[in-house]
């Protein structure tokens, strides 16, 4: 703004008409020249054109350098065991949000990196599993499967894990881990007060509100986090995110699957035993740390949520596994299924060789996966081992691999992956709703609409059956 | 060539490499399309037809109507109260302490209001209770944030404000003032007929300068956004909009549109409080 003063001030007050002449000259040169220069060369993806084409993608020229690695804080000790396990490799490790929430950091930088022509990691994490919505497109992210890697490697994947890597036959990502919903629940509480740990809906919402007028205070549930939607509403098969194509996705969350769990939420808000707070709220921890009787939550919630000291700290022996609760009827069970981080090689990467072994080691079995992973492995033979050492930890009050195994292959296939995000969609048309009061069954077309919209926005195009 | 030329050379090279030289290539996009292409208006005419376009608007002009109100009004009113007090010592003392906040650089000062509005880590926090709000949710409603923000940008801003004022009400002539007081005026009327028309062009200069900053909302809504996990303040402002345009949705030409005419709109309503102030007229 202190610009336009002095364009004004510089117009009121007389000054040698030659100076101006020479300035006015000097810089509309400068602007064209910027304006040419930078009007060429920004096609997405550009800067690295020079290079061979092998393993499925046009490859940067090698060198030898640093590797550099973009990762969240959660990551950070797989990239320091990474450089214990390999001290003559050098990582240039970068902390970065991991994307979480629709943050779209990586795809911003990528941009801007696309434009200038350099700066691209060589390896990103990122704890959303929609990324290659965009990557792909955009010319950032190599193909794994075309020879870079050998399909024995993938193949040790879970079943499904790798369908938000895949386009076209071609897998672009390697998922860190599952994050398939089941049912915590504090097995200890349960028995003291003879509950029976619900297999369906309707005992879920019975018990729930049993509960809120036997022990109120406790809960059996959230629907505050961002993520919310894709514990109920995908493990209930709502169509709110149906991808149907490349850029078309199907979204109809007024039908009886969405509204079933819509009023079962509502219910158990009503009565009290459903809290509104998000799990990492500092709200959360502080107010409902040991009234937890259930949770409905991804595989995670282990080791982030309950046995953390940062989270709600509960102690060990308590805290079990059920397999999520069913609507009677449904054929298949069917559960849904929040993030599990991805791990995405640049196809601009000058270090392939170097990036491939860092990919292979991390999401591998290993000291890392295998021991320190918060979450349940999408590499199976890491998932084995990793089951066995949180039996041997003797955390949980009974054993998790059953449950988790199980659900690992139930996750609901009619949830996609879009480049729209909707943790950040549900974040800001219903959970303000939620905290003045609003019933979700009430804002269930406003969700519609807004998906609809956001969908539009990113150049989908959206039907409603 | 003189040596005011050697000063301002600096100056210069860093306006034209970080302000015109971004404006005009900003221009440039907003009037060609991803091709390059010259496109006419067609960013204007699309940006404006997306569903985020007119809300964003709604909110930045509400939020610019409570900021600039309270600004003008306060900033004048805590200066002249400032100027009245008797004890040099205390005068200064106060106008340093209005003036901290401004010290702190802009999203750092934001930091200080995410922990201020959440109930379960706020100082405040039995005043928030009082009102009624026990989450940081409850408190980040819809409803509240042009409020929010401007709280926070009074906090952050009027305090620099207050202390140029200050300084524009010492440059008024003891003279007028002790005519004034010879004549029977109170400190009411001083205030309202000799020191307020005086400041006036001050005051004006603050708006315009305000109005500007204002406009360009993003750090607020932001960070607010950041921190409730996308639950408040995404896509509020302008441009926040424009930024979503150009990394989201890979859209740098829209994103371009909704800058010029951000640029435009500061222009033309500086224009306007030039002239119909009187601005640069010599005194």
């Amino acid at each position: 703004m202190a610009l336009v003063i002095r364009a004004v001030r510089a117009r009121s007050e007389p000054r040698p008409a030659r100076g101006r002449v020479v300035l006015a000259v000097g810089v509309a040169a400068l602007l064209a020249a910027t304006v040419a220069g930078c009007g060429n060369g920004s096609s997405p993806g550009g800067g690295s054109s020079s290079g061979s084409t092998k393993d499925g993608f046009t490859q940067a020229p090698q060198s030898s350098g640093p590797l550099t690695v973009w990762v969240d804080s959660t990551r950070v000790p797989a990239v320091r065991a990474y450089e214990k396990a390999n001290p003559d490799i050098k990582i240039n490790m970068v902390l970065y949000d991991g994307d979480a929430n629709g943050s779209n950091t990586l795809q911003t930088k990528v941009e801007l990196y696309d434009r200038t022509g350099t700066g691209w990691p060589d390896v990103v994490f990122s704890a959303e599993n929609n990324e290659i919505s965009w990557t792909v497109g955009a010319g950032f992210t190599a193909p794994l499967n075309q020879g870079l890697m050998p399909s024995s490697f993938l193949g040790n994947f879970a079943a499904g894990a790798l369908d938000p890597c895949t386009v076209n036959g071609k897998v672009y990502c390697l998922r860190n881990d599952m994050a398939m919903d089941v049912l915590w629940y504090n097995a200890t509480l349960m028995k003291q007060w003879g509950y029976q740990v619900p297999t369906t809906w309707p005992q879920y919402e019975q018990l729930g509100e049993k509960v809120a007028t036997q022990h109120p205070g406790y809960l059996v549930g959230n629907v505050g986090d961002t993520f919310t939607p894709e514990i109920y509403m995908w493990a209930s098969q709502c169509p709110a995110n149906q991808i149907t194509g490349l850029r078309a996705v199907t979204v109809n969350v007024t039908t009886a699957n969405c509204t079933r769990m819509a009023s079962l939420l509502d219910t158990l808000v009503k009565a009290g035993s459903m809290s509104k707070l998000g799990v990492f709220s500092t709200a959360f921890d502080k107010k409902e740390k040991g009234k937890v009787l259930m949770l409905p939550g991804p595989a995670w919630f282990g080791g982030a949520v309950f046995d953390s000291p940062s989270g709600l700290n509960t102690p060990k022996g308590q805290i079990a596994v059920a397999p999520m609760p069913q609507w009677p009827g449904t054929g298949t069970p069917s559960t849904g299924d929040v993030g599990g981080g991805l791990w995405l090689l640049s196809a601009h990467s000058r270090h392939l060789n170097e990036a491939v072994n860092f990919l292979t080691w991390v999401t591998g079995n290993n000291a890392y996966q295998d021991n320190l992973a918060p979450g349940y492995p999408a590499y199976t033979p890491a998932a084995t081992v990793w089951l066995a050492n949180q039996a041997k930890s003797g955390y949980y009050a009974s054993d998790i691999s059953t449950p988790l195994q199980q659900a690992a292959g139930q996750v609901w296939s009619g949830w996609g992956y879009g480049q729209f995000s909707q943790e950040a969609i549900w974040a800001s048309t219903i959970v303000p709703g939620i905290t003045t009061g609003k019933t979700i069954t009430s804002m269930l077309p406003a969700w519609q609409s807004s998906i609809s919209e956001h969908a539009q926005a990113d150049g989908y195009t959206v039907s409603s059956s | 060539m003189r040596p005011g030329h050697a000063f301002v050379a600096g100056y210069l090279v860093l306006l034209v490499a970080f302000g015109i030289v971004p404006t005009g290539y900003g221009i440039y996009f907003a009037f060609t399309n991803s091709a390059n292409y010259f496109s006419g208006l067609s960013n204007f005419t699309a940006v404006a037809r997306d569903f985020r376009y007119l809300p964003a608007v709604g909110h930045v002009a509400l939020y610019l109507l409570i900021w600039l109100v309270t600004l003008a009004v306060f900033v004048t009113g805590l200066a002249l109260v400032l100027h009245q007090l008797p004890a040099r010592r205390t005068s200064r003392l106060v106008r340093f302490l209005y003036y901290i906040p401004g010290a702190l650089a802009g999203a750092a000062s934001v930091m200080v209001w995410l922990f201020m509005l959440d109930p379960t880590v706020s100082p405040a926090a039995p005043l928030l209770r009082l009102l009624g709000y026990g989450t940081f949710g409850q408190v980040v409603q819809e409803g509240h944030l042009a409020i929010l923000f401007a709280m926070i940008a009074f906090w952050t801003g009027a305090g620099g404000w207050i202390v140029v004022m200050y300084g524009a009400l010492n440059n008024i002539p003891q003279e007028v003032i002790e005519a004034a007081r010879i004549d029977g005026a109170g400190g009411v009327q001083i205030a309202r007929r000799i020191q307020i028309p005086m400041l006036r062009k001050w005051i004006v200069y603050m708006v315009i300068l305000a109005f500007a900053v204002g406009t360009q909302l993003f750090v607020e809504p932001q960070l607010i956004s950041e921190a409730s996990v996308g639950v408040a303040g995404r896509d509020y402002s302008l441009n926040q909009l424009s930024y979503d345009f150009a990394f989201q949705n890979n859209n740098v030409n829209y994103a371009a549109a909704i800058s010029v005419e951000l640029l435009v709109v500061s222009l033309v309503v500086a224009a306007v409080f030039v002239t119909r102030s009187r601005f640069f007229d010599a005194d």
